[in-house]
């Protein structure tokens, strides 16, 4: 047996074989997802491998190298994240969203940093030793709100599109503070003295560390484009320059001690268009399974891997330090949130009601990477008790709110609705009334931020879009492409069936089994008017009519962890008017 | 009356519709618009632009189209009662919806009508029986004076719960 030999790949590939084996698990049995979320049921595994481990070698498991999730887990997740991210509503929502990342992050740090201190004056808790400074870097690490987590467990929910993206951004922004904020405090911790000159070199570094990891991003996401406008002959690696360029700016900025998450979702969201310009569509097909893959994979080692980590040695349970870590939490994001709501609503007319600031304050989750940086901490000797602490922050939250923010956000909406159900007519006109405004709101192009959009787009049309992409044709968007591709599939059919000239005036093709289907039904021709205040009659109109009304856009999240983009149902919705609409022209 | 920075913002965009042109806006101008064309009163709304008849709109019809759904504000409220009424009040909000239902202005919405825009709004799974009764509860529930059409009072009058006010106004920041 030459295991040796084969060690570190061999074993790598068992994990990823026993994460994705785990996954298959959960979605044969239909209902657990719905209850439990999917993170969770991955801790509890990872839990029972860390034991097993334990069990054997009695000795304390593998503890995550944060260097491998740094360098290797977490890219892939943030690249999807990046890459996918509906830039519409992201940008509409920036401000709100840096204001909650920054001001409401930092908020989180001091406030838990100094009352962790509070606690640890306590006499009675045998803390003193825990100087300020080590309680303002837990507080820097335990602060931020994880997008793995968050991702993870906001999928289970559906809120409206607007919510999502701003927890969703809140977290993936926060990194340039975390990142400034622990190394901050880390440093102040070697310091003999501090001096005002350093705090104040602190927030300068703040600036520099989210734009320097900006223009990272940004410039390798346009030598990206730039390339792909040459790659018309060797079509095969087009795919591989995207994970290249993206891996690099992350790797780059990580290097210049830069935010790299900024740096990765910034070079994605600025190659995407001019890229997917230029790739063929089976490379862009590829993409993006390959990203949504990866992104899958990585996630599930990260929980299977938290929960090994748990079981060990490493942890000195401090029980009123860590409960008082995870009140305080609780408390200072939900004091956060209230606090810059407030200030979000007083400039805007669309105001975050507060069934959403509760949504956004109980799903500020913590996850993986707390956990990284606190393994990241210098030796010293109250190291354990922050890494017990951090343990049980991550548990409560994944566990007890990942688990139980679905139903209470089910039962908050079941108390709004308890006015008298709407009349058919009310629901009819209603929606008549939504897309009326939709489109309105199209055609007036009214979003705030139009005029930077304007800006922005005057600028791309001018010169990058002459720089960047091959060809200069507009770059279409997937509804117009999918409009054209129809046109010609609608021309084909046609004059296959030679009935050019003469369409069906129903789309029969696509009703055909459901017009059968109800010719089985009695069809009552002679409509008495007393069948329709039958209330089993009405009841069914109003399921029906429930079911089956088009939506208007952004009441559902764009970007789901486990669909393709265009496998979705708006998506379909989008096809099934358009070809409607055509068949009626 | 709408404010100047406004009119200026809803000028660029009249001349960023207008690919070119530099003068007024055809159909086809709206139906580049993509988000326009996965909407389903897509064609409706554009039509609702372009006066009886005519194939251009110029910015003073598109300014007038828009001002309707302008948010009503508190101090026009109390606006003196005698001077003709503002094109975003509740009531002209109604009419404006109306008017896309009502192909035939007839001042009634007729079953066939209510049919048309029933199947535009409804995915491919309804069939044309269960639209249609559908059809007739609506109007049978709006229906006061027994002419199986829905008139303008009747329609106002069913959306007498709804909050027109926000449902018909476009928000502008700040």
């Amino acid at each position: 047996l030459d295991y040796q030999h084969v060690q570190v790949p061999f074993e790598i590939t068992l994990w990823i074989m026993l994460a994705s084996l785990a996954k298959i698990g959960f979605h044969l049995y239909n209902k657990l997802p719905s209850v439990v979320p999917e993170s969770c049921l991955l801790i509890f595994v990872g839990l029972i491998m860390g034991g097993i481990i334990y069990g054997l070698n009695d000795r304390s498991p593998p503890v995550m190298d944060s260097d491998i999730f740094f360098l290797y887990l977490l890219p892939p997740i943030v690249l999807d994240a990046g890459y996918f991210m509906p830039s519409r509503p992201f940008f509409e929502n920036i401000g709100t969203i840096l204001l909650y990342a920054v001001v409401g992050t930092i908020w989180n740090v001091f406030g838990i940093g100094f009352s962790l201190y509070g606690i640890c004056q306590v006499k009675a808790f045998r803390l003193q030793d825990v100087s300020l400074l080590h309680n303002l870097l837990f507080g820097s690490l335990i602060a931020a709100v994880d997008p793995v987590a968050v991702l993870a467990v906001f999928e289970e929910i559906h809120v409206n599109e607007k919510l999502h993206i701003l927890v969703f951004g809140e977290s993936l922004l926060n990194d340039a503070v975390t990142v400034v904020l622990y190394k901050l405090f880390r440093s102040f911790c070697e310091m003999p003295t501090i001096k005002s000159v350093d705090v104040f070199a602190g927030i300068g570094k703040f600036f520099v560390v989210g734009l320097g990891g900006v223009l990272v991003g940004l410039s390798f996401g346009f030598t990206a484009a730039f390339t792909t406008r040459f790659t018309k002959d060797i079509r095969v690696i087009e795919p591989l320059f995207v994970f290249l360029y993206s891996y690099l700016s992350y790797l780059t900025a990580e290097m210049f001690h830069l935010s790299g998450i900024v740096a990765i979702i910034s070079c994605a969201m600025g190659m995407k268009r001019y890229v997917e310009a230029n790739i063929s569509l089976k490379s862009h097909t590829t993409v993006k399974y390959f990203m949504k893959m990866w992104s899958s994979v990585s996630d599930t080692l990260i929980f299977i891997f938290l929960g090994v980590s748990t079981i060990g040695e490493n942890h000195e349970w401090n029980w009123p330090y860590i409960c008082f870590t995870v009140i305080f939490c609780l408390i200072w994001r939900a004091l956060g949130v209230l606090v810059l709501t407030f200030f979000v609503n007083r400039f805007h007319v669309n105001t975050i009601t507060s069934k959403d600031q509760f949504i956004i304050a109980y799903g500020g989750l913590r996850g993986a990477i707390c956990f990284s940086l606190v393994f990241l901490l210098p030796d010293f000797h109250r190291k354990k008790l922050f890494i017990a602490a951090t343990t049980v922050v991550i548990l409560f939250t994944v566990f007890i709110q990942g688990m139980t923010i679905r139903p209470l956000v089910d039962l908050l909406a079941v108390k709004r609705k308890r006015e008298s159900a709407p009349t058919v007519g009310e629901q009819i006109h209603i929606r008549f009334l939504d897309h009326l405004l939709a489109g309105i709101e199209d055609i007036s192009g009214h979003w705030g931020q139009y005029y930077w959009k304007d800006k922005l787009e005057y600028f791309n049309s001018k010169y990058l879009q002459k720089i960047l992409l091959r060809e200069y044709d507009q770059p279409k968007s997937s509804i117009v492409l999918l409009y054209e591709k129809l046109e010609r599939k609608h021309a084909i059919e046609l004059a296959q069936a030679g009935q050019l000239g003469h369409g069906p005036a129903h789309p029969s093709f696509l009703c055909s089994a459901f017009l059968c289907s109800s010719s089985d039904r009695t069809v009552i021709t002679d409509q008495k008017l007393e069948d329709t205040l039958n209330p089993d009659v009405l009841d069914n109109m109003q399921e029906i009519l429930a079911r089956n009304l088009y939506r208007i856009r952004r009441t559902g999240p764009a970007y789901n962890r486990h669909t393709l983009p265009g496998d979705s149902e708006p998506t379909e919705q989008a096809k099934e008017i358009l070809i409607l609409r055509h068949k009626s022209l | 009356s709408v404010s100047h920075s406004q009119i200026t913002r809803l000028y660029s965009r009249f001349t960023s519709l207008d690919k070119g042109e530099n003068g007024p806006l055809s159909r086809e101008d709206f139906q580049r618009i993509p988000e326009l064309a996965i909407n389903p009163l897509g064609d409706r709304i554009i039509n609702a632009f372009f006066p009886e008849g005519e194939d251009q709109v110029n910015f003073r019809g598109f300014m007038r189209t828009l001002a309707h759904f302008r948010p009503i504000e508190d101090n026009e409220k109390s606006k003196d009662q005698n001077g003709p009424e503002p094109l975003n009040s509740r009531s002209n909000k109604l009419h404006f919806a109306f008017r896309l239902y009502d192909l035939d202005k007839d001042d009634k919405i007729s079953r066939d009508e209510l049919l048309q825009v029933l199947r535009m709004m409804v995915g491919v799974n309804i069939s044309d029986e269960q639209l249609g009764s559908i059809a007739d509860r609506t109007i049978q529930e709006a229906d006061q004076d027994g002419d199986s059409a829905i008139s303008f009072a009747e329609f106002v009058k069913v959306l007498e719960k709804v909050d027109v006010e926000q449902k018909m106004s476009i928000r502008f920041l700040h």
